[in-house]
């Protein structure tokens, strides 16, 4: 590719080198298109976008600062201003303190298991032959084509303490895994790392792929261990691909909605395996409590947005384009 | 596709690692084996206090229960409809919105490309609450399009997002051929960069699929009274009950919500692959 224009005006992405993607267009009538052309193109996605996304979490804010119960969906009662009422509520009360922690632990814990366990299968993809990398292949697109829903009935049925093959295999005769609060969400992290780490798995090992292989083979030549290639050669021209997959995974297990649902009845036993999502779902459509519902999604909203300038960040650090 | 060779991996090594990879893949395809081994089961070997992983006597018992005690059909249509509307619908305009941010240098790109980012993040259940009043002044309770357009609207970013990289990837001396031989941009868009993006289209379009396809906190928050409109992950839930779980019926009915997703991922595998590795791949 050839530099065919002037330099791109300095967009607003800061630590981008200049010059390194070059554009030969800068959106004036020599290439056909008007400024407006792009706007053009983004109408449909933001009128979408912003119809069904926008407006309800700026709904949903607002909801969060009302109280808002059955008597105001009826009409029977107005809705009347609570300011930070609800969320006074919110971190005053133990439970739901407590259900933010065990999210949040949940939730790193199946991110690291889906990552450990996917970045390990993939680099076991590229050390094995045509045949075993398709069985491994096939199976883990098994996994990540089944839905939640499925998935978390079926793993629910092979640890069932009567008729499940699990229990009988490891001998723990009719244990109970939904009955503990530790053995239940083991349970549901092991069905959300069989689901998400294919996507991390085939991710990384299309990564390791794109990697030249005379860069490989000049670490080894100088006697590097598998272990050192990986650490000094393969990991930081992975980094990239890595911080997309921690990314997605962190967005998708912190978000964990169907799997507890369906596996724990709802929530566990008095509710010991709530999740953020869950509890503000119950909070809502159980109790009625639309505006400590919406509260709840309000405080998860900021925290996954917290996440997401991290990693935005960890990009422009890079010196990594949008 | 060839195997990535990497020197001073001698043969027992790669023996152990191909064993360590069948053996992993067995693991991995255990449940999926499982289920549909159950719902071929009779109904005394499913809830039999002995679980084999086999059986003699294959039935179609719990599939015929599950066509006949719910509109299983019915469901099932309304599914497929629903998640192939949004699909094609988030192809059209996520490849436009994609187009859009790769191709174009224009103010409030990096501010829009963060947008569909921080998108991604809304937690979809919280804003149940909302969309429900918002279908409800809609008038749309009840209907399958309650299910779309949220729906479309949750796949988007993520699309737009995976988008990026395939489009990106058409050289723009393509772009720039077109021009000279003198066919409009819209022309260049549909009959030179759309087939070429196609692939990559394939690949994002299983993520709105599936999170599509397993939708049941909407249906079940919009589809209240018009049961004819419900879609399957809650019909399956109806044969979950307290200590009386018609363990045959969920797996048979698993194995019918399942097939469809798991034909659409080994139809598109090939560019799943090679897609997402050129999706993240600057």
């Amino acid at each position: 590719m050839t530099l065919t224009a002037p330099a791109p005006p300095p967009s607003a992405s800061a630590g981008k080198t200049p010059g390194r993607r070059p554009r030969s267009r800068t959106g004036e009538n020599r290439t056909g298109t008007s400024a407006w052309t792009p706007w053009l193109y983004l109408l449909p996605a933001l009128a979408v976008l912003g119809a069904l996304l926008v407006y309800p979490v700026y709904q949903l804010g607002l909801i969060s600062f009302l109280e808002y119960t059955q008597a105001q969906v009826s009409g029977g009662e107005p809705t009347s201003f609570q300011g930070l009422g609800n969320y006074t509520a919110l971190f005053t009360d133990p439970q739901f303190r407590q259900v933010l922690l065990a999210t949040v632990v949940f939730a790193a814990a199946c991110v690291a298991g889906t990552l450990a366990v996917g970045c390990a299968l993939a680099v076991l993809l590229t050390r094995v032959r045509a045949l075993p990398r398709l069985a491994l292949m096939l199976a883990a697109l098994g996994a990540w084509a089944t839905p939640a829903v499925t998935g978390s009935t079926v793993w629910v049925f092979l640890f069932d303490a009567d008729f499940g093959p699990v229990n009988k295999l490891l001998g723990l005769g009719d244990f109970s895994w939904t009955y503990g609060r530790y053995s239940a969400f083991a349970l549901v992290l092991l069905e959300v790392v069989w689901c998400s780490f294919p996507f991390v798995m085939v991710t990384v090992y299309a990564g390791i792929r794109a990697v030249p292989a005379e860069v490989l083979e000049a670490a080894a030549l100088d006697g590097a261990s598998p272990w050192r290639i990986w650490r000094s050669v393969t990991a930081p021209l992975l980094r990239p691909i890595l911080a997309v997959v921690t990314i997605q995974s962190v967005i998708w297990d912190f978000k964990v909605f169907t799997q507890i649902y369906v596996m724990t009845g709802g929530g566990g036993i008095a509710g010991q395996n709530l999740v953020l999502n869950v509890y503000a779902y119950q909070q809502a459509f159980a109790s009625s409590q639309y505006s400590l519902g919406a509260a709840i999604g309000v405080v998860m909203l900021l925290i996954l947005l917290a996440v997401t300038l991290v990693y935005l960040r960890i990009l422009r650090r890079q010196g990594e384009e949008l | 596709m060839t195997a990535l060779r990497i020197p001073g991996v001698r043969r027992p090594g790669r023996l152990l690692a191909e064993a360590a990879a069948l053996l992993t893949a067995a693991v991995v395809a255990f449940p999926l084996y499982w289920m549909v081994l159950s719902a071929f089961k009779p109904a005394g070997e499913v809830q039999s206090t002995e679980p084999r992983p086999w059986t003699l006597s294959p039935s179609l018992d719990s599939f015929r229960r599950v066509f006949e005690q719910q509109d299983f059909g019915r469901y099932f249509l309304n599914s497929l409809l629903v998640a192939t509307t949004v699909v094609l619908a988030s192809a059209v305009v996520a490849f436009l919105a994609a187009t859009a941010v790769t191709r174009f240098r224009f103010r409030f790109r990096t501010t829009i490309l963060v947008m569909f980012l921080v998108a991604q993040m809304v937690p979809v259940e919280a804003l149940t609450i909302p969309l429900f009043f918002l279908m409800r002044d809609a008038g749309l309770l009840n209907t399958l399009g309650s299910l779309v357009l949220p729906h479309l609207a949750f796949s988007l970013p993520f699309a737009i997002w995976m988008l990026r990289g395939f489009v990106r990837a058409v050289p723009e001396a393509l772009e720039e051929q077109a021009r000279i031989d003198g066919a409009s941009h819209a022309r260049f868009l549909w009959t030179i960069l759309f087939p070429l993006v196609l692939p990559g289209l394939v690949a994002t379009s299983v993520f709105s699929f599936i999170s599509t396809w397993n939708d049941f906190l909407f249906a079940k928050s919009f589809l209240i009274s018009d049961t004819s409109q419900s879609t399957l992950p809650m019909a399956l839930l109806v044969f979950f009950k307290p200590d009386e779980n018609d363990w045959g019926g969920i797996m048979a009915g698993s194995t019918v919500m399942t097939i469809p997703v798991l034909v659409f991922f080994v139809l598109v595998q090939r560019r799943l692959v090679s897609g997402l590795g050129g999706a993240v791949k600057d």
